[in-house]
């Protein structure tokens, strides 16, 4: 029964979730860019998406995915535990805060930006940015990574944290780091450039525009993910995720496969980093915290570990709760029965037990996927030869 | 015969002798930078070295008693458990409860010693008692399961009783009146509060009696048997349920009286203080060699005096920087010498 199962993953190939995601992607984009705004529409409607699903919290959310789907590579394919990934987060962050503001107001340096030329600054385009936010990530990444990846897995665990601790505090006290300053320390970076978008624009309140273009990162995201997953590289990180001493037995170089699902993971990481920055339009040094990275392996979890569509069904879940869900509701509860619970501060009850129940009772998540399924209860079977009982073999 | 010399003279593969060159330069190195950057203070600030130093240990003695609940912990089940340092900011929640409004005693006296005394015992007890209760129900069920998904679930029972601590203590840091004396005594210009003097009174008995617990008992020999081979400790007729609990039960207990003697010493509990303190007492069980007790309190004391040198000293990075400084050592630790100071590196069984 395993086998076929694990045939039928790696030989399935499909493309077909392009067209179902665009579908869904053009849906919501008209949805919140035309249909809301729309005068027609009744306004206690337009009143309930603005209280339970406002633009922000959907272009929010879809920041999370994309972060969410970076992680997934770490975790979810190379069963790498990452507690420190809110670095790349603020990696990227800053990328964004030091190419695209008048942060370096002392320069003058201008390549396809969408600022006049006489602003001071470096003022980047975008998407170049993106690019740059990636791959400075990626090599952070393979920094943190090199020198750490043979530690044994809760070791990294903890080596990842210590970096996610490390490097937000570089940037919190980044005001006057060796006499530099790099961060402007707890104001942040305020005021991100727009992103040209050819015919206009985009600063930080079209959300519908910018639902567009996270989508679309979320969309390379999701197929580099897959694209991956199937490929050699992808097998070999399943290999080694399954047991990663058979796999270097096969042949499978541990050191650099593991690098790069770092360098992968990393990227995401920065491309979120950079989206984040231009969705709040600013780059805060309190924000990230280690709150942040079992946030996003809470989705992984929750979602289920190596899938990317549940992923992206925990990502959302997740940070709508966090953000809308929970307070949305304590507005209503409160108003509706007199009280006054603060709903917003059992987020950490909810994370707490997401992480304890998924791994209680349901370990692969809510999608699983199917491979990974087996393996996880790889123990069950186990304990039943073990106590003697029947099971059958194979099919 | 040339096999026999082979033999004597076989140290490891060119790459265990390399990675230990790696090791020892390293070692060299870091700690001609660390002897350097001491005499340098101490030459410029002697009597500001002593007091630092000072105050260093006896943060190094709370991380110690935390880190020993790592330590005892990692040693038998090879979990991090990242839900200790919260069940410590748990303990240290409870005890401002139980002194100052259950018992009534905010001020140093005969009564206050009382509380002190019974708050000790009790919070040791309420330790001990919770983090059982999380093995029972949370570690036990996945003891077989890939490494991820405990590790997982401590990382969230932590987040739980973050909660716990923040719905019970505020989200605010609370100020609490203690009970111990607070006076100080001069050696010299050196000047030592009455309560470090405390704090090593109480703690060091509870390190030696751990230390007897572990090394001396039957129930200890069942402990470190079951570290060593589970298998085999079930079939010599350990109950290894019970000789597990055990354990996070000591390192409960352990954390419990960390917690007592943290919020006594500084005075203010914070819901947050665990996380923070919890990484920084792995780490110190992560520098003295984890899975070895007395690794754990050597560890402790030199985090504790590292970051006490760091945060008071002229030629230092300041305390801003105390827990970049922190995971720094850390992360050397690990890339150089995962074994750490007084652990014994142990090649991977296949």
């Amino acid at each position: 029964m395993a086998k076929v199962s694990v045939a039928n993953n790696v030989t399935r190939s499909n493309r077909k979730w392009i067209i179902g995601y665009s579908i869904a992607a053009f849906v919501l984009f008209i949805t919140y860019q035309f249909l809301i705004p729309w005068d027609g529409l009744p306004s206690g409607i337009y009143q309930v998406v603005n209280r339970w699903m406002p633009p922000s919290a959907v272009n929010e959310s879809l920041v999370y995915v994309i972060m969410a789907l970076g992680l997934n590579i770490v975790v979810g394919y190379a069963g790498l535990l990452d507690l420190g990934y809110v670095a790349f987060w603020a990696i990227g962050g800053y990328c964004a805060g030091w190419f695209m503001s008048e942060f370096f107001y002392f320069l003058n340096i201008h390549f396809f930006g969408s600022v006049p030329a006489e602003a001071p600054g470096i003022h980047i385009n975008f998407w170049m940015v993106l690019v740059i936010g990636g791959f400075v990530c990626a090599l952070f990444g393979i920094l943190i990574g090199a020198p750490t990846l043979r530690l044994k897995s809760d070791y990294l665990a903890l080596v990842t944290l210590g970096f996610g601790e490390i490097i937000p505090q570089v940037f919190f006290n980044g005001e006057n780091f060796f006499g530099f300053n790099i961060s402007n320390g707890t104001r942040g970076i305020v005021r991100v450039d727009p992103i040209p978008v050819g015919v206009k624009d985009l600063g930080p309140f079209d959300f519908g525009w910018k639902l567009l273009i996270f989508l679309f990162l979320a969309a390379v995201m999701v197929f580099i993910s897959l694209r991956l997953r199937r490929g050699r590289l992808g097998r070999a990180w399943l290999a080694i995720r399954e047991d990663e001493l058979a796999a270097s037995m096969m042949g499978v170089p541990l050191m650099r496969t593991k690098l790069a699902s770092y360098a992968v993971g990393a990227f995401a990481g920065g491309l979120g980093g950079v989206a984040f920055a231009t969705h709040v339009d600013g780059v805060y040094a309190e924000r990230f915290n280690f709150t942040i990275s079992i946030f996003l392996l809470a989705m992984v979890v929750l979602g289920g570990m190596g899938n990317v569509w549940g992923v992206i069904l925990g990502a959302f879940v997740l940070s709508w709760v966090n953000g809308t869900g929970l307070s949305a509701f304590s507005r209503v509860y409160n108003d509706s029965f007199g009280t006054k619970v603060d709903f917003a501060s059992y987020t950490f009850l909810l994370f707490g037990l997401v992480l304890i129940l998924m791994m209680l009772f349901k370990r692969e998540g809510l999608l699983p996927e199917s491979r990974l399924k087996l393996m996880l209860h790889e123990e069950d079977l186990d304990e039943k030869d073990a106590s003697g009982s029947k099971r059958k073999v194979g099919k | 015969m040339a096999k026999v010399a082979d033999a004597k003279t076989f140290k490891g593969t060119p790459g265990q002798i390399r990675q230990q060159r790696i090791e020892r330069a390293g070692a060299l190195s870091l700690s001609i930078i660390a002897a350097v950057w001491m005499i340098a203070n101490l030459v410029k600030a002697p009597e500001q070295f002593a007091q630092v130093a000072i105050s260093g240990l006896r943060n190094g003695l709370i991380y110690a008693l935390i880190a020993l609940g790592y330590t005892l912990v990692y040693g038998i089940i090879e979990l991090i458990n990242f839900a200790h340092g919260d069940l410590f900011m748990l303990s240290a929640v409870f005890s401002s409860f139980f002194i100052t409004y259950w018992m009534g005693a905010d001020k140093s006296n005969g009564y206050g010693w009382f509380a002190f005394g019974l708050c000790l015992v009790v919070v040791m007890i309420f330790g001990a008692v919770i983090n059982v209760l999380i093995e029972r129900y949370a570690y036990r069920r996945l003891r077989h399961a890939p490494r991820l998904a405990p590790l997982i679930t401590a990382v969230g029972m932590s987040f739980l009783l973050n909660f716990i601590g923040l719905k019970w203590n505020g989200s605010t840091p609370r100020q609490w009146p203690t009970v111990i004396p607070s006076g100080d005594i001069y050696i010299g210009e050196i000047r030592i509060s009455m309560i470090t003097i405390w704090l090593f009174l109480i703690g060091l008995p509870l390190l030696l009696g751990l230390n007897y617990l572990v090394t001396r008992t039957k129930q200890g020999k069942a402990m470190r048997a079951t570290a060593q081979d589970r298998d085999a400790s079930t079939l010599m007729g350990i109950n290894v349920n019970k000789t597990i609990a055990f354990t996070f039960a000591l390192g409960g207990a352990m954390a419990g009286a960390a917690g007592l003697l943290y919020q006594q010493s500084i005075g203010t509990t914070n819901y947050n203080l665990g996380f923070q303190l919890g990484l920084i007492a792995f780490t110190s069980a992560v520098l003295g060699g984890i899975g070895n007790l007395w690794g754990a309190v050597l560890g402790g004391l030199l985090i504790g005096l590292i970051q006490g040198l760091n945060d008071g000293l002229p030629i230092a990075f300041g305390q801003q920087w105390s827990q970049s400084v922190v995971f720094t050592i850390l992360i050397i630790i690990l890339v150089f010498k995962p074994a750490g100071l007084l652990g014994k590196t142990v090649t991977e069984k296949v």
